[in-house]
């Protein structure tokens, strides 16, 4: 195989405009698969949640989940589409051993939802509309694995194993209109709409929508046009790219390729791209042919799907808040700048700091807490915030101890650690540690008389008032305390002692 | 106890009142068949495989369970230790299952269809497994991969098909029921020239879970029997609603024994097609079928005609729409997951090439047909005009039958144009085979269901001609009522069954004991 | 509609994944022309306004509970494997040398 040649993006971005479309697949976190009741887990050992119809022994006959198709509904919904009256499965027939009918169980012409639209919002602020075509259902294949060749690559294995596990999991599949117009951020775009679409299905809860297990995948079709030209170029379609990050790369690149093969004159072959995280470059796959003849029909072992407009209202009143409005409103109600909820968004602790403030902090100090003291600790930790150990009751309960003056903030983080410790409340903790604030002047007096004595020339100068001096005496008294003082009222006492006014 | 030969030709409903009167055991009578599958089987090759240590072990718990009394014996189902036959078509724990194909020889399944989980909560014996056209594709149990079956009234003939097997069987005194398949008339057609009984019943009455599909709209399973009677009781037992099959009707199919037990056709109008009778059917197959409508008009019947324009086109839709879904039915035998595998003898070792060289080695001819046909059929550019086409008549034949039980209660036909044709005598020519399902496959284009029972000797041949009876969907019950009528009138016009007349079949004595309890 | 040829017939025994020798594929493109001929009555039969039917017995919203069922074990569903290695089902390689 020879690489290819490319053009710099900004030269094709001169010369040509890109249109693109994406497939994304979502598997959804059903209990049990679409079309038998054999367990939906990832990860167990190989060809042990399956049961005869996930095979495809003779003789089985699939039966269709609800709840797939109640999470079907939900998708639509959130996408904003309209809700087939009645809908079909149709088989889609090819050979290939992960599919253990050697065909797949799909809808063709007539998906559960259709003709619905999803407003993406773009870093800087501008939102790009992306039609969708259609969300349809169908099944998940089993998993090969190549044995013998390079890096477990198809190509020059010598056998390959079939662990049909995953066979028969629910997907939704959902498919974009022709994206036209998003010009130079197109890749951007591209890798926004495929996080809009996993924070979706993730925010419905239908989806685990993790992109490293293959919840969520993406095939994405690009082609070029000279600007100015309606018509369609020729598109390639790279196939499971499977990250956001690849997602971006994939589609820069192949609008380079395509460039470069448009410059030279040549038309753009319609195939089948593999997308390579290693090189950041896609290879040529299949050339589509007659094979390509899936030769569908209605499945005639299931029964058309009839959703009435009570079931889709009843689904859509348990939708929650879509992800993007949702944002917006919080921003607004908790007051951070651009920058400030960025950094949370950022971050992940949008949700935490939602809880916490729900739990009765307000929104300056959740930030405070999640951002200055969780963050590094989880980043610490390699483990999500919310993660970490720490609930918003915790929060909650170590604010008001620092608001109260029971404890300050450096007393607070060691708290902090107590509780990821395992070592109780943080009232508990301050109780054990001993770290209250010393809050009884007798002997915080005493400790002030003696530091006003050891800097008998630093007194001076505050009694003549120079008041900013009186750092260094408040230093003093807080090394005698063991910083178990708090500073603000040991500043209060000098001050009264020296009869001068703070 | 009641002498052997007597035993096995009783039918189900008099050997169940014997075994629950504890006038004989469920050992002697399974014994019994099992000596006769021994005795005949050879010549009849009706049998796959036969599960004589299984079954003898159910009928000998049955008897147990009668033996100790109480609650356990009342609850016995009441054709509990009754023997039966099952169609190869059928999945079974314990016993090969081939399709009488050579890409499934020797798989086992390891899971029961829903019919024979029933057949065992019911206690009754499982005999073996019979023969049939490969993944029931054929009108002659000629295209078995394991050898025709042979018509027991005569073994130069065939048992019809694809149920050739089973109809044999039940014909052969080799087993007093059988479960069928019907997907264009495969129960009913071998049921019509062997002289038995055999119901396809309403489409979703009973489950098709572990039936391997042929078409996956048009199959069903159902009873073979010698009786009436004896198939309304096997229905009964087969027959309910099954989650796991998403076709199966909720409706109650309970009233069929009833039905059966009650005849009486006084009132009722029965409709003759005008499309499935005369040209084209044997003379002797339409005097059959004129006496039995005198006989039923003496019962008090109302004779009418109705016409079923659209008919023609059944078979034609038939041959498509049945190729198309056995082409998708069929793809999964390729030889990753279970069953043959064929490696390629030359050239690259790919899957593609390997599940080509099994399919090529594993399928027959009839079967690679109806594949290839079925691909064309839904193949681009071509399934609006193929199978597009044909799910309309489908809806035209539906709309036929609703005009046609308009003006009747039930219809009648002939099951069959001919009678039993000599064995290889129409292998080479599809199409002319093809026509023998030309009165059965209306009904399984518009799922409503159908009976035949025997209808006379033709006087040309002697042999013997069916009689089909159809209802509207849902109305099972009525061909059971009306069957057991005519199934009277004729055996009262006989002086006994018609199978009393068959040939008597000679064992060949050193046959005998290589049968019993292993596969041939 | 155009009559079947043999090209026809190797196209779909391509698509059918089935080996098919030269005189097996004539011969099959010989009794497909008479049952294609013989059925094509079929497309004229109806008119557009009767729709299709695909279920003999018309029912909608048969579904299942999310409930888990019965699974085999690796090697209950390994039992009729005709290769196997390493609890999972062998085929050989899926591509030629491409
Ligand atoms: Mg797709
Ligand atoms: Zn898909």
């Amino acid at each position: 195989m020879s690489a290819d040649t490319i053009l710099s993006f900004e030269e094709a971005m001169e010369k040509y405009d890109p249109v693109l479309g994406f497939e994304v697949h979502v598997e959804l976190n059903t209990k049990t698969k679409m079309f038998s009741s054999a367990p939906n887990v990832f990860g167990d050992d190989p060809n042990t949640n399956v049961n005869e119809v996930d095979l495809g022994l003779p003789g089985v006959l699939p039966v269709v989940n609800k709840a797939a198709v109640e999470s079907s509904i939900k998708i639509g919904l959130a996408l904003n589409c309209k809700i087939a009256e009645s809908c079909r499965f149709a088989r889609k027939n090819y050979f290939y051993p992960d599919t253990p009918k050697n065909f797949q169980t799909s809808q063709y012409d007539e998906p559960i939802a259709y003709d619905g639209y999803l407003d993406i919002e773009l870093e800087d602020g501008t939102v790009f509309r992306v039609e969708i075509e259609r969300a349809h259902m169908e099944e998940d294949a089993g998993k090969l694995t190549h044995m013998g060749g390079a890096a477990g690559r198809i190509q020059g294995a010598d056998y390959s194993l079939v662990d049909y596990n995953r066979a028969g999991v629910p997907l939704v599949e959902i498919v974009t209109k022709p994206i036209e117009g998003a010009g130079s951020r197109a890749p951007e775009l591209a890798k926004a709409y495929v996080a809009a679409i996993r924070e979706i299905v993730k925010n419905l809860g239908v989806s685990d929508a993790r992109m490293e297990r293959g919840n969520v995948r993406c095939d994405a079709n690009v082609s070029l046009r000279p600007h100015g030209q309606e018509r369609f170029g020729i598109r390639s379609e790279t196939k499971n790219v499977n990250s956001l990050r690849a997602v971006e790369h994939a589609v820069r690149f192949e609008i380079q390729r395509h460039a470069a093969v448009l410059d030279s004159g040549q038309p753009v072959i319609q195939e089948t791209r593999h997308w390579h995280e290693d090189t950041r470059t896609t290879t040529s796959g299949r050339a589509k042919s007659d094979a390509d003849d899936y030769r569908y029909f209605p499945e005639p072992d299931l029964v058309p799907v009839v959703a009435s407009r009570e079931w889709v209202e009843e689904l859509r009143a348990t939708l929650p808040e879509p992800p993007a409005e949702r944002r917006k409103r919080l921003k607004e109600a908790w007051g951070y700048s651009d920058l400030e909820f960025r950094d949370v968004v950022n971050a992940g602790v949008m949700d935490s700091i939602e809880e916490t403030v729900a739990a009765g902090a307000s929104a300056s100090a959740a930030r405070k807490w999640w951002m200055g003291e969780i963050v590094g600790r989880a980043k610490t930790a390699d483990v999500d915030p919310a993660e970490l150990g720490v609930s918003p009751q915790t929060i909650v309960e170590l604010n008001g101890l620092v608001e109260e003056g029971k404890i300050n903030n450096k007393m607070a983080s060691q708290v902090l650690d107590g509780v990821l410790a395992g070592e109780g409340t943080p009232a508990e903790i301050v109780e054990k540690r001993g770290l209250a604030v010393v809050s009884d002047d007798g002997p915080l007096l005493e400790a002030i008389d003696a530091a006003l004595a050891a800097q008998p020339d630093v007194a001076e100068k505050i009694r003549g008032g120079k008041v900013q001096a009186i750092g260094a005496i408040v230093g003093g008294v807080m090394k005698a305390t063991r910083g178990q003082a708090d500073a603000g009222r040991v500043r209060e006492l000098i001050l009264e002692k020296l009869g001068v006014e703070g | 106890m009641t002498d052997t030969n007597e035993l096995i030709r009783l039918s189900a409903a008099d050997l169940a009142a014997k075994l629950s009167a504890g006038d004989v055991t469920s050992v002697e009578v399974t014994q019994a068949y099992l000596d006769r599958i021994a005795a005949v089987d050879g010549q009849v090759n009706a049998f796959l495989h036969v599960n004589a240590e299984e079954a003898l072990a159910v009928a000998a718990e049955v008897d147990a369970i009668r033996a100790a009394g109480g609650a356990a014996a009342e609850e016995l189902h009441e054709l509990a230790g009754v023997p039966i036959a099952v169609k190869d078509l059928i999945v079974t724990i314990g016993q090969p299952t081939t399709a009488g194909s050579k890409i499934l020889e020797g798989w086992h399944s390891p899971y029961d269809a829903t019919v024979i989980k029933k057949l065992r909560a019911a206690k009754m014996p499982i005999l073996g497994k019979t023969n049939l056209d490969e993944f029931a594709m054929g009108s002659s149990t000629e295209h078995s991969a394991y050898g025709p079956t042979r018509n027991p009234w005569d073994l130069e003939r065939i048992p019809g098909g694809s149920g050739g097997g089973s109809a044999a069987a039940v014909a052969a005194f080799e087993a007093p029921l059988a479960l069928g398949t019907d997907t264009g008339g495969s129960i009913r057609q071998p049921g019509a020239v062997t002289g038995t009984v055999g119901v396809k019943p309403t489409y979703g009455a009973v489950s098709r879970y572990g039936a391997i599909a042929m078409a996956s709209s048009l199959d069903q399973i159902g009873p073979v029997s010698r009786t009436v009677l004896d198939s309304a009781l096997l229905q009964e037992v087969i027959g309910g609603h099954d989650p796991q099959d998403s076709t199966s009707l909720t409706d109650p199919f309970d009233n069929l024994v009833a039905a059966a037990r009650t005849g009486n056709v006084e009132g009722m109008k029965i409709g003759i097609i005008k499309e499935l009778h005369g040209e084209g059917y044997q003379a002797g197959v339409e005097n059959r079928f004129n006496e039995s409508l005198e006989l039923l008009k003496d019962a008090g019947a109302e004779i009418v005609e109705v016409s079923c324009p659209n008919f023609k086109y059944a078979l034609g839709a038939y041959y498509l729409i049945m190729p198309s879904e056995v082409s998708s039915n069929l793809a999964k035998f390729d030889g990753v997951r279970f069953g043959l595998r064929v490696l390629p003898k030359e050239g690259p070792m790919t899957i593609e090439r390997v599940m080509g060289a099994t399919r090529a080695a594993g399928f027959g001819d009839e079967v690679k047909r109806r594949i290839i046909l079925g691909t064309y059929a839904l193949s681009a550019g071509y399934y609006d005009a193929y199978y597009g086409s044909a799910q309309k008549v489908r809806t035209l034949i539906q709309r036929d039958f609703d005009a046609a039980f308009a003006q009747a209660d039930v219809l009648i036909s002939p099951t069959a144009p001919t009678t039993a044709f000599k064995l290889g005598e129409k292998l080479n020519d599809p199409l002319a085979m093809y026509l023998n399902d030309v009165a059965t496959i209306p009904a399984n284009m518009a799922g409503v269901p159908g009976l035949s029972l025997p209808g006379g000797l033709a006087d040309e041949d002697g042999l013997p001609v069916g009689i089909q009876l159809l209802a509207p969907a849902r109305e099972d019950a009525r061909l059971y009522r009306v069957g057991a009528v005519l199934e009277s009138l004729l055996e009262e016009k006989w002086g006994g069954p018609l199978l009393d007349r068959a040939p008597e079949l000679q064992a060949p004595a050193l046959d005998a004991a290589n049968t019993v309890g292993g596969s041939n | 509609m155009a009559a079947i040829n043999r090209d026809d017939v190797a196209h779909l025994a391509r698509l059918a994944h089935i080996e098919m020798s030269a005189e097996e594929l004539d011969r099959m493109a010989g009794e497909l022309a008479v049952i294609v001929d013989s059925v094509k009555s079929v497309s004229e039969a109806a008119g557009d306004d009767v729709p299709a039917t695909s279920h003999p017995i018309p029912l909608s919203n048969v579904f299942r509970e999310d409930v888990v069922g019965h699974t085999f074990t690796a090697e209950q569903a390994l039992s009729g494997a005709p290769d196997a290695a390493e609890d999972r089902f062998k085929v050989p390689a899926i591509l030629d040398e491409d």
